[in-house]
């Protein structure tokens, strides 16, 4: 078997669980049973159990509970794939360019980053959401790619300063390569598996901290996403029996993604990082 | 290097880091559209009241006058007035500060405490029978802890041990007893981190020569394990450990929002939604100088402890 393509088990898990969460994004609100639109509220059956009719019941609002965790998973899924390219081409452009620089720019960028990194991360995304106070898709993104971005730049400079000694970087500058060529012919394609085991994880946080955003009251303003959800759940969860499967079903939902974007991460790390070469 | 000069570097850096978080959130705070008068004075204030408030808060002037302000409260230790009222409330930034600090301090000394009580014979254990059934459960147990979103777990914690079993104290409660809750919702989360670096640092020391040599010396398993073995791999895990309680310290917003416990997180979130900026200001800064000295503090005690970080 070729080496390029080798993963662990482990990390087939992890593709599997997040190509079902690609799935759900992309085809969840059209194969959803219910519409989920404020035109959709139905008072008469709030609160129900599962049911064929409703396979995980109904929340406060009538509206199915199936359908709001598929919808949710289309702007779960829209936001992070979103962010993460965002952060991901801005970290590791920043990063390359500060270690193939060094001098000043390097300085530069990586002050931002002691800067960024001098406040919890998700405490600074909570603080600059409720800070524009027009809660909305855009604004969710722009908070966490605020410092986002500081994980992918800190990992390809690290990765950029290994590389710019080697000899194959070497003789391409005295073959007359532009610093552009350099950069993007032989840095970036290098720094690409470490990147990608930091996308990886990065996208498990991204959910997380979105799904804390809506549970705030502070993601974007629908009812449908999976934070939103556990923040009307905690809010209804005595009132009904049936009504716990609600507060744990989009629980659960974050927790796949989570999950298998961090077995992906790991097994991308195992096969990434010489170090691990060889080892169980 | 000299750990003197190490450490000198460090908390340059650092001092370097908290200014210019400082210096940002001020920016950004006059950047982003909103009155904060109108806010804090409320629909029915006099052009008096207004005027009062905005003179309290110092936005009568000019920004940079206003950074030197706030630069002058931080150093005479009020960190600012919190200008709440039409009749400029007189409590001090740091006063409002000092009084949810305790509860956030007891939460992260609890929630570590159940993190290590929980990840070290987890981690261990996983590590020393490597390969079987008991890592492979340590390893999804730990996890699953992981992508567990404490948004859906300390709800659970509550409906089960306040709601249906009436054991422990529920939501807004502050005794000792109401910390047990709290402190497991973020003690799980951390835990599982936490057991995962005590199981790979345990697994790489196992693998060192000087192991292998206690082992042929004839010692007893137990003492290669703990005396040989674990000092040594536990170094790494008090690094995760040390950066956790930092962020602990800065507040554990989710866990204070379920359990409606006052904290610096919850604190930081209400003065923004209220626009008191002096208070946002005040809070960032508390919140930032923490995490920042508890970064510096565990890069110095690595130093101390393995001289090779020294030189890097």
């Amino acid at each position: 078997m070729k080496a390029g393509v080798k993963l662990s088990p482990s990390a087939m898990i992890g593709i599997s669980m997040i190509g079902l969460f690609v799935f759900a994004g992309l085809f969840g609100p059209a194969i959803a049973p219910y519409d989920v639109g404020p035109h959709a509220l139905d008072f008469a059956h709030r609160f129900q159990g599962p049911s064929a009719a409703h396979w995980l019941g109904t929340d406060s609002k009538g509206l199915d509970t199936l359908s709001q965790l598929l919808w949710g998973a289309r702007s779960a899924l829209t936001l992070s794939v979103i962010t993460v390219a965002i952060t991901s081409t801005v970290g590791l452009a920043l990063g390359t360019i500060a270690g193939w620089y060094r001098g000043f720019v390097e300085e530069l960028v990586m002050r931002v980053v002691d800067i960024l990194m001098a406040f919890p991360g998700i405490l600074m995304n909570i603080a600059i959401v409720a800070t524009v106070a027009a809660p909305g898709v855009g604004v969710v993104i722009l908070a966490l790619s605020a410092n986002g971005w500081v994980g992918y730049a800190r990992v390809a400079r690290a990765q950029v300063l290994a590389l710019r000694e080697r000899d194959y970087v070497a003789a391409a500058v005295s073959l007359g390569a532009s610093n552009r060529r350099v950069m993007w012919k032989h840095l970036v394609p290098n720094l690409m598996g470490p990147a990608l085991v930091q996308m990886s994880f990065g996208l498990g946080g991204v959910i997380m901290i979105e799904a804390a955003l809506s549970f705030l009251g502070l993601g974007p303003q629908v009812d449908y996403t999976w934070g939103a959800m556990l923040d009307q759940a905690r809010t209804f969860v005595w009132k009904a029996e049936w009504f716990r499967v609600y507060a744990i079903v989009p629980g659960l939902a974050i927790m796949w993604v989570v999950l298998g974007a961090n077995l992906l991460g790991d097994g991308l790390r195992d096969r990434f990082d010489p170090r691990n070469r060889g080892r169980s | 290097m000299s750990i003197g000069a190490f450490l000198l570097r460090r908390l340059g850096s650092g001092v370097l880091a908290i200014l210019g978080v400082s210096i940002l959130v001020f920016a950004f705070l006059h950047l982003v559209p909103g009155d904060p008068v109108d806010h804090l004075a409320g629909g029915e204030a006099t052009p008096d009241q207004r005027k009062k408030i905005e003179q309290c808060m110092g936005l009568d002037r000019s920004i940079p006058a206003q950074f030197v302000t706030f630069l002058g409260h931080v150093a005479d230790g009020t960190l600012g007035h919190q200008c709440a009222t039409g009749n400029a409330d007189k409590r001090t930034v740091a006063g409002r500060i000092a009084e949810v600090f305790p509860h956030t301090l007891w939460l992260a000394i609890a929630g570590m405490l159940v993190a290590i009580v929980l990840a070290l014979p987890l981690g261990i254990l996983a590590a020393i029978r490597r390969g079987t059934w008991i890592d492979t459960l340590a390893t999804t147990l730990s996890l699953s802890a992981v992508a567990l979103p404490q948004m859906m777990f300390a709800p659970l914690l509550l409906l089960w041990f306040f709601i249906m079993l009436g054991w422990l104290p529920g939501p807004t409660e502050l005794g000792p007893a109401a910390l047990i809750l709290p402190a497991f919702a973020v003690g799980t989360h951390l835990m599982a981190m936490l057991a995962r670096m005590t199981r790979s640092s345990m697994v790489e020391v196992l693998g060192e020569d000087y192991v292998r040599t206690a082992r042929a010396k004839g010692l007893p398993e137990g003492r290669v394990l703990f005396v040989h073995a674990l000092r040594n791999a536990l170094l790494p895990v008090i690094t995760v450990a040390g950066l956790q309680f930092g962020s602990l310290l800065s507040g554990a917003i989710i866990i204070e929002n379920v359990f409606a416990r006052p904290g610096l997180g919850t604190t930081l979130l209400e003065a923004i939604l209220e626009r008191n900026y002096p208070v946002v200001q005040g809070t960032v800064l508390v919140i930032a100088v923490i995490y920042v000295a508890v970064n510096v503090l565990v890069d110095l005690a690595y130093g101390l402890a393995d001289p090779r970080i020294r030189r890097g």
